[in-house]
């Protein structure tokens, strides 16, 4: 595979679910003289349970990740983000790499990838290297992925500490891209001081962000006593949305920031419930 | 123009072979080769569903997947869901009676979606009916009959009859 795309460089694209590359060509936004079908290359296949995390290998349907047992235990917001991707024809074929490697600021798993510091293993001829989440996604739909290289696998870690977890979106139908979501984990010492906050936000900006004010807002304060709806507001300042057809800019940072105090709410929620039944 | 190559898969029980060049969609074979012309294309781009078969069980756009790509695939259209010709499916059954109609042009896809939909999820709510239809466009109906076609046919697949 890597030696094809190494000889046909920029004239060859990698075809894994073709949920969004198919389209493409199909309105001729692309061209490519060479598609490289990864559809039948069974290493790149399958989840592990590695390290006390999981490894995704990169042609894992979207519906496979919904199901998998590893991936809800170990890594909730993946399981939690899934069903908002499309519809369930799309996700039978659409694939965790292809929706990481396409890199769409609407798209749930980059946002999910960030906020969990998840890492991509990337392969070319010449070898393996990983990429951090923080420095995957370049631009829109440009990503640390060059054109003689494959995306091979994403890592995620799993949170050893009391936490919860929660994922929403705005979208004005089921199955839409977003106008706007987040993907939020929190994490607390043994006493219920919050010492870990990941928040990741999708359609609110070029590529996906991460909603750094409200993660530096939640870290030290008891979960109990947290104000999630007043700490999402600052969500705003973190977001660079544009405003299209579908909802101004204003918009997006409006109900956007709202949303995040309704999933930091809920993610909060499942702290206090987990340490009042513990 | 790129050289054909051979395909070959199993549609609706029987093996059909074929040309075709690489790009050739598997919707565009499965219409114009297994004459399978229940399988409609809509948008062909993947939003409007009207495309919609099923691949080793599973329902999927045929617009947006090569047909070398379901190379020894067993593929079941709308035309291979009923056991023969002079049944209906269940789900085909209860569009007709709920009016899950009008024009019929999305029909093919919403049948194949809707029959996939409740293997996965055989006793599912009307809240659940909707986001499980969401995939299907329909631009006649205005979809109360869809939901109400979708239940029906959970119940009758259930064996609660009507
Ligand atoms: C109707 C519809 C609704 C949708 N709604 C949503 C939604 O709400 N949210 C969402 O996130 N997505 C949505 N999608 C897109 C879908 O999730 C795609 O599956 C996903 O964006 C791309 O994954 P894929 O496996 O289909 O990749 P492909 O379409 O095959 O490829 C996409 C791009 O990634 C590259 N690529 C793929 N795999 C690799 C790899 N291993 N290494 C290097 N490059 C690679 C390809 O070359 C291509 O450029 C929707 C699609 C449709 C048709």
């Amino acid at each position: 595979m890597v030696s094809l795309l190494a000889e046909h460089g920029d004239d060859a694209k990698p075809l894994a679910g073709g949920q969004s590359l198919v389209p493409l060509l199909a309105m001729r936004l692309t061209r490519f003289e060479h598609i490289v079908d990864l559809n039948r290359v069974d290493e790149l296949f399958g989840v592990t349970a590695d390290n006390g995390g999981v490894r995704i290998a990169a042609m894992t349907r979207q519906a496979a990740v919904e199901t998998d047992a590893t991936v809800a235990h170990r890594v909730p917001l993946l399981h939690l983000a899934t069903p908002h991707i499309g519809h369930f024809q799309i996700r039978n074929r659409g694939t965790i790499g292809g929706s990481v490697a396409h890199a769409d600021p609407a798209s749930e798993y980059p946002a999910v990838m960030l906020a969990l510091d998840g890492t991509a293993e990337i392969a070319s001829a010449s070898g393996t290297r990983e990429v951090p989440a923080a420095e995957f996604f370049e631009s829109t739909f440009m990503t640390a992925v060059a054109p003689d290289e494959l995306l091979v696998a994403l890592r995620f870690s799993a949170w050893d500490q009391p936490a919860g977890f929660a994922f929403d979106e705005i979208a004005r139908r089921s199955g839409d891209f977003a106008l706007a979501g987040a993907a939020v984990g929190i994490g607390t010492d043994a006493a219920g001081r919050i010492n870990r906050a990941a928040v990741g936000m999708l359609g609110v900006g070029p590529i996906p962000l991460r909603a750094s004010s409200v993660e530096a807002a939640l870290i030290g304060l008891a979960a109990a006593d947290a104000d999630p709806h007043e700490i999402g507001r600052l969500a705003a300042d973190d977001m660079d949305p544009i405003g299209d057809v579908h909802a101004s800019a204003d918009y997006r940072r409006r109900a956007g920031s709202t949303l995040v105090g309704r999933i930091l709410a809920s993610a909060l929620a499942q702290l206090t419930q987990e340490a009042g039944n513990g | 123009m790129a050289d054909q190559v051979p395909l070959s898969m199993t549609v609706n029980g029987r093996t059909r072979r074929g040309m075709g060049e690489p790009r050739l969609t598997l919707a565009d074979f499965l219409r114009e080769q297994a004459l399978c012309t229940g399988v409609h294309l809509g948008c062909e781009h993947g939003v409007c569903g009207s495309c919609t078969v099923l691949m080793d069980g599973e329902a999927v756009r045929s617009c947006l997947l090569f047909a070398v790509q379901a190379e020894g695939a067993d593929i079941t259209t709308v035309e291979g869901l009923a056991p023969d010709d002079e049944t209906l499916h269940p789900v085909q059954e209860a569009f007709r009676d709920c009016h899950g109609l009008q024009c019929g042009f999305c029909t093919p896809g919403f049948v194949v979606s809707v029959a996939a939909f409740l293997e996965a999820n055989p006793d599912p709510s009307d809240d659940e009916i909707r986001h499980g239809i969401a995939g299907n466009l329909c631009r006649c109906t205005g979809y109360q009959g869809i939901v109400a076609a979708t239940r029906q046919a959970a119940a009758v697949l259930k064996g609660e009859g009507q």
